[in-house]
């Protein structure tokens, strides 16, 4: 493969764990129980939960430093037909985790992916940017533009 | 930790481990403390997983039951780059190291070309439980030359005649334990066995 096939493929990866760890447990339980064909697979890691330190920088460039922890659940698991796929999720739901790893699997599997990347990974999509957008409106609501009155002193 | 960055972890190449980590570990870890406190006596570990290509049923288990991320490791040259050194770096997470000196446990599977017992870990004066605790894999944990055995945790005396030990190893055994309370532990496994003896065992090497 060429570089930019293997930089794009890890992109593309990038962006459906994000969408899966972000996406609320309730939703990604919904969507994989929704699936019609749901193959087999074997635990290669027991979905385990375990804490992160999330560190930052200031301004995206200043030194780092510790922001806090966060809980984090991981989990890896292997389809019968070989993939392999990993899921760490935010917070404590063990088959969250499972899920995100299973689908994880499917997605690099030309043959299952077409089953999944619509009911789930685009539709996790969708509920996050409906989230985002909401909450993005509900503050531009309540926006308050702040303006400088000059108030000009009477001499005297 | 090992000079070069370690290669990306393929993960196609990774086996399954515990089925149940937490119950699994602790059986494991119960037998390996039983086999420490009875220096020489053999414990079974057939129900642990399987191991990967170039490690015993044993010797993996006690691997994801004792090494973790707070336990540079030495792997022994020939499992370097392999399967085995994926797979305990995906299970246990443990950092490799190629110095001796610098390693929490040392796994073995070639007893004849490993580094001797001295340039391993032996522990410092405030903290001797920092040393070394060395795996090391046998072709068998019976048939080879008998020595006795004496110290904490045996009766009167014992014997152990493990096989596939290099020569002169027995005296460098003799020398960890004079050196007492420092020096380092050994665990023995072969197939779905393993034994131990600690630093406090002294060992009388018979035909003497």
């Amino acid at each position: 493969m060429p570089v930019e096939a293997v930089v794009e493929a890890a992109s593309e990866r990038r962006r459906w764990l994000s969408i899966l760890a972000k996406a609320p447990s309730k939703d990604v339980i919904a969507a994989w129980d929704g699936l019609a064909d749901r193959p087999a697979y074997r635990a290669l890691r027991a979905p385990e939960i375990g804490m992160v330190l999330v560190r930052g920088r200031m301004g995206g460039a200043g030194d780092a430093f510790n922001l806090g922890e966060m809980t984090v659940t991981r989990a890896a698991v292997r389809l019968d037909s070989g993939e392999t796929g990993i899921g760490y999720v935010a917070g404590r739901d063990r088959q969250h985790a499972e899920i995100a790893a299973a689908v994880d699997a499917m997605m690099q599997s030309p043959d299952l992916r077409p089953a999944v990347e619509g009911a789930v990974v685009a539709r996790l999509a969708r509920g996050q940017d409906e989230r985002r957008d909401a909450a993005a409106r509900k503050a531009a609501a309540t926006k308050v533009d702040f303006f400088t009155m000059v108030r000009t002193r009477s001499p005297g | 930790m090992s000079a070069s960055a370690p290669a990306i972890l393929n993960l196609a190449d990774v086996a399954p481990a515990f089925r149940d980590p937490t119950r699994e570990s602790q059986a494991v870890f119960r037998r390996v403390m039983d086999a420490v406190a009875r220096p020489g006596t053999i414990h079974d570990l057939a129900f642990a997983p399987d191991a990967p290509e170039g490690l015993d049923r044993a010797a993996g288990a006690v691997a994801l039951t004792l090494f973790d991320f707070e336990t540079p490791t030495w792997l022994d040259p020939a499992l370097r780059g392999g399967t085995a050194e994926g797979w305990m770096r995906f299970h246990c997470g443990c950092p490799l190291t190629d110095d001796p000196a610098k390693a929490a446990f040392a796994l073995v599977t070639d007893a004849r070309a490993a580094p001797e017992l001295a340039a391993f870990n032996q522990g410092d004066a405030k903290y001797p439980d920092r040393s070394t605790t060395l795996v090391f894999q046998l072709p068998a944990l019976e048939g080879g030359p008998r020595v006795t055995i004496s110290g904490p945790g045996i009766k009167g005396e014992a014997s152990v005649a493990l096989a596939g030990l290099p020569n002169g190893f027995w005296e460098q055994v003799q020398a960890n334990q004079a050196k007492f309370q420092f020096g380092v532990d050994l665990i023995f496994v072969a197939g779905d066995r393993l034994t131990a003896l600690p630093r406090s065992t002294r060992v009388i090497i018979q035909g003497n």
